[in-house]
Formats: structure tokens, sequence, C-alpha cells
């Protein structure tokens, strides 16, 4: 059996959908999250997977009826006015120091749920020794880590995270490992300590995906609610503008480039620990 | 009349943080004053759960006090001048947040990593700002260790007024030296947080967030139009300082901190004398009492600033007095501490036989 085109949908559909009867509940198939996510349009590039991110993380925290329980920790970077859009409380840290904030949230009000939301730059760069000291310490708190292997709010320098032989404006002739490093694995470098409860990988450039990174999120505010440690959700993502790419071939780059190199699905699970 | 002890002044300002009902101290070990986390460490979470917190690093530990005091609470870290130079990006984002908190610097000498003796060369960093742009913090220089106490509540009580940082401005021998103190009684932690503490949204009203970013320069202008207006208030209305004998003074003598304290000594000597010198100390460094220095400036033949550094002060002194007298200064650097002799000979040398010439 052949699947339908859009052409066979659009004919079969004509006539029979208004511009009211769509925004019906029963004909609803997006919703943004009514209450958490606030209403107003974002300053992300078109195709940018921050928006998403956003989005699914702020349908989790809904769904779980967490919105007064949770506190957010925004970084420095493209997401640093995170807290423009979720409409949550919510802290502006320094750069890289999210985890060092998050942190001190937590210990001082250790029966909320606290989050912080970071780049590979803030994160895996400027950031490292916060991140890996509160992952050891189990500091009971969930990181999501968009990591996308560029800088994107100074305009495309090499990250950390960057791979081999990427061309940015920092490594102009491509990332060469033997002088600039290599990408570093934060996922699988953090997932050894015993204080880390859970560490996946996932991604939001395909709708399948997309549902597995909102599970994802889902389970770490779980294990937080159970107190079992530090959680850490990094989502791989794309850079269209720094890429120089349209969206669709950053999300290609994203399949083809990146999850090879950073290959998706958890890392620890509590189980594991 | 609160209890009367013997104590070591890291200690004490340890103890009466815990008497002030702070919520939450981060900190990082640093000679000379790492005897305050020990002593939290060992006390804090029992008596009140007031949490006393090994930070990794400086870095972490002052984020960590961005974090906390952002949730409301009464939290405090400490640490010594190479320590504090870490904790400067951070205290400009909290000034610019305005998230009160209590600093105290017990300073060591530097530059660089330098010794681990007294000193008094981070007046510049604490009085003039430190980090990046427009800030300031209230700064509180004591002399003893009972002072170390008292600026504890008044620090407090200050940066939460004004929803401003405050520091203890103190030296590794204040930090280090034993005397009699008078605690206060034990103050309860607070138990209702400040409206604008993000402790999680509350239903029916706007979420609340902690930020020093305003893209907009005109919205930037306007934070720090408004800064400037809450430091306009501290000067009107903080300003704290000691003045002795000075009513028939020819001389003055002033300094800040233990440096103020050997002034006085080397005051009395000069009052055994036959000279008339008096004295005057900053309590406050930020809002410095520029008042009196100018007063006195129009009325007597000198004023002789010592300090533990190469200078800093003075410069305030020399703004207040305006010209009107001469403003002559003696300091020791490095981790040295000027004895009262040596300031009493500087004074002979440099007023009285200079003067004669």
């Amino acid at each position: 059996m052949s699947e339908k085109t859009f052409v066979d949908l659009e004919s079969e559909i004509e006539g029979t959908v208004t511009r009211e009867s769509i925004c019906l509940e029963e004909n609803l198939i997006y919703q943004k999250p009514i209450d958490t996510l606030i209403d107003t349009p974002m300053h992300y590039c078109p195709g940018c997977g921050h928006s998403t991110a956003h989005k699914i993380f702020m349908e989790v925290v809904a769904e779980m009826g967490l919105q007064e329980e949770i506190i957010g920790v925004a970084p420095v970077g493209c997401s640093v006015f995170a807290y423009h859009y979720m409409n949550v409380d919510m802290q502006e840290a320094a750069h890289g120091r999210a985890c060092a904030v998050g942190t001190a949230i937590k210990r001082v009000m250790p029966e909320k749920y606290v989050f912080t939301y970071q780049g590979d730059g803030d994160l895996a760069a400027i950031g490292t020794a916060e991140t890996v000291h509160a992952a050891n310490r189990g500091e009971n708190i969930l990181v999501i880590f968009i990591n996308n292997g560029i800088y994107g709010m100074t305009s495309g320098q090499m990250a950390p995270t960057s791979l081999a032989g990427m061309v940015t404006t920092t490594s102009p002739y491509g990332r060469d490992t033997s002088r600039q490093g290599y990408p570093l694995k934060i996922s699988e470098m953090l997932a050894p300590l015993p204080g880390v409860a859970y560490v996946t990988r996932q991604s939001v450039h395909k709708p399948n995906n997309v549902k597995r990174a909102k599970k994802a999120l889902q389970k770490a505010l779980q294990y937080q609610k159970e107190k079992r440690g530090f959680c850490m959700v990094e989502i791989v993502s794309n850079c269209p503008s720094n890429m120089k790419m349209t969206p669709l071939q950053s999300n290609q780059f994203v399949e083809e480039k990146m999850i090879p190199f950073y290959p998706l699905g958890d890392i620890k699970t509590p189980e594991d620990k | 009349m609160g209890d009367l002890k013997l104590m070591k002044g890291n200690e004490a300002l340890a103890e009466a943080m815990i008497r002030a009902g702070c919520d939450a101290y981060f900190g990082y070990p640093i000679t000379p004053q790492s005897e305050v986390l020990e002593y939290l460490a060992r006390e804090s979470e029992q008596r009140t759960g007031m949490l006393a917190f090994q930070a990794e690093s400086e870095v972490a530990a002052i984020n960590m006090i961005y974090g906390a005091a952002g949730c409301g609470r009464r939290v405090m870290t400490t640490s010594s001048s190479p320590g504090m130079s870490l904790m400067q990006e951070g205290l400009s984002y909290i000034a610019s947040a305005e998230l009160p908190c209590l600093l105290a610097n017990v300073v060591r000498g530097g530059p660089g990593l330098g010794t681990i003796q007294p000193s008094q060369a981070d007046y510049f960093q604490s009085v003039k700002g430190g980090g990046h742009g427009d800030y300031k913090l209230i700064v509180l220089a004591p002399s003893t260790v009972q002072e170390m106490v008292d600026f504890v509540k008044l620090g407090f009580e200050l940066a939460e007024k004004y929803r401003n940082p405050a520091m203890i401005l103190t030296d590794g021998a204040v930090g280090q030296m034993m005397e009699p103190v008078e605690l206060f009684d034990q103050m309860p932690r607070r138990t209702v947080f400040p409206e604008w503490a993000t402790t999680g949204k509350k239903p029916g009203q706007e979420r609340r967030y902690i930020t020093s970013l305003h893209i907009q320069s005109e919205k930037m202008e306007e934070i720090n139009h408004r800064l400037q207006a809450k430091y306009k208030k501290m000067e009107e209305n903080e300003v704290r300082y000691v003045e002795m004998n000075t009513e028939d003074a020819d001389y003055i003598f002033t300094g800040f901190g233990l440096g103020a304290r050997i002034c006085m000594k080397a005051m009395q000597m000069a009052r055994e004398n036959g000279f008339k010198v008096g004295l005057v100390r900053p309590i406050t460094l930020f809002p410095f009492p520029t008042k009196v220095y100018n007063d006195l400036g129009a009325r007597v033949k000198g004023i002789l600033d010592v300090e533990m550094n190469a200078g800093q002060m003075v410069e305030d002194v020399r703004l207040s007095v305006n010209g009107q007298t001469k403003v002559e200064f003696y300091g020791r650097m490095g981790g040295v501490i000027p004895s009262p002799e040596e300031i009493y000979e500087h004074f002979i040398k440099t007023f009285i036989e200079g003067g004669k010439k």
C-alpha cells in the first residue's frame, strides 16, 4: 500500500476543513504547552533545535505538574534568554557557572526541582570544572546540555565539541586535533562518576527523536524526585546559521556527522549505578 | 549582655554568622581564613541547620552565593586576596542583579600569590569596584575581633536594606588574633523570603527571574541610574567612622582596620610628647566619610595616612581634603606591619622637622 502524498491529503480534506475547524480540540496535532511556555516569538534562528528543546521540556514540566516546584538556571550563549520563554522561576548564571548556581539553589531548597540549561561552550569549555564537580558530588539536579558543536551566540567559533576537521570561524581550515585538541565527549566522561545517576544522549532533529528526548527529560525529573543524584540529558543539535546551512541541511549534518561521533541512547541509568 | 568569649578573629566571624541567622556559607580554603569554613563545618548544621559548603573553587563559591541569594537566603562567603580576585566577576553579577549577600576578605600581602601575612592592599579592589562595570560594595573595615562579630550583623542588615553585596575588609592579623568578644544572641533563620526571590512560581503570579542582562542600552542605562541612586543613598545615610581627640588636634592620623589601630598607639606617643594629634578611622570605606576629612582639612596643619599598602585610601582622603591641608602617607607593604614607633618617627620627620624648614 502506497502512502498518501500531501497532494492526496489536500484534495481529500478540501472543503471539509475550515479556518475554524482546524482549531478544534479534536483536530489539534500540535500544541504549545499552554502555561509553561510563554506565548512570545523566540529569538532563535529558524530551524534551531533550542526552540524544540524548550518546548518539550516545558511540556514535561506541565505534564508532571512542576511549574511551581521548579527553578531553572539559564546559561550564557544562545539560550541566555531561556527565562523569557520558560514560564518558571529562573536565574541567569555567569558564563559556565550554571551548575554552581544550580547546586546552591538545590542545597538551600532541597524540596524543589532544579535544572540548568546549557550549551556546549558554557558547559564543556568555560564551565567544565563546575559541571564535573556538581556531577561528582551527585548534586540532585538536571542538566540539559545542548551540544551543537559550535558557539552560536558569538557567531560560529570552534567549541570543545566541534568535530575533528569541522570548519568554524576560529578553525577556518578545519579543526586540527593535533593543535586544537579532540572533541570532548562530556557525557561519557561524566558517566563513570559514582554521583551520576542518569546520562543520556538524545536529539531533536526528527519527530521520533523529539519523542525520545522528551521521555528522557521526563525520566530525569522522576529520578530527581527519587533523589537518585546528578542527571544529564545531552541533546545533539544543529546550528543552521553558523553552519551556513539550511535547517534541513543542518539536520542532515546532525544525522550524518554528529550522531556517528556522539551516538544516541542511554549512557548510564540509575540501574547501572 | 551576650556571651563573653576569648576568640580568634576568623572563628568569631564564623560564630557571628551562625548567630546572625545565616542560611548558607559557600567557601574555598585559603590562608589566612580557612578557620571560617572549618569552624562552620563543625558547628553550623548541628546548631541552626545552616549549610556550610566547601566549593571546588572561589569561582564556584561566589556563583553559589548568587544562586542561594537569588532564592532570598541570607548567605555569606569569605576568602583572602587571590581568592577574592577570582570572585570579582561573580560580584559584578551579584551587584548588577541586586542580590544581598555578605563577604569577608581576610587580606594577605600581594600582588600575585604574595604572602600569607596581613596586608591592606585590596582597598582599591574592594572600594573602587574590583569587577567590571559601575558598581559599589558596602565595605566595612573592622579593627578588632569584636568588630568582626558586630560587622557580620551590620553587614547583613545593610546588604538586605539596599539589596547590595556588602564586604568586611579585614586582614590576616585581625583574622588570626585572639581577643575577648561579646557575642550577640542567636537570631532566628528567616522563614519568609523576599518577594523577588526565585523560590518557585506562585500560582496567579508572574514568574520571577534573576538576571544582569539587559541587551537594550537604554534599559541598561536605566539600571545603572537605579544603582547609582542607591549608592548615593548609602552615601547620605550609612557613613560610619570613629573620631578620637580631634577637637583640639593640630594633626590627624588616619587609617582603616589594623592600620588605624596601630595609629592609636602612635597618637598616644605623640600626645605624650606634647603634639596635639587626633585620629579618624573610617568604619565604612564605601560609603567613605568624605565630610569629616573635608571639615578637619580646613583647620588642621596636616594629616598622616597610614596603611599596609602602597597608599590606596590616601587617594580618597586627599580628594576629601581637596588641597586644604597637607596629606602625607606612610605605608608598609607585602605583609609587613608598621610599628607605632616608625609611624611616630615618620610624623616627626614629615610634619615637625620638615615643617620647620
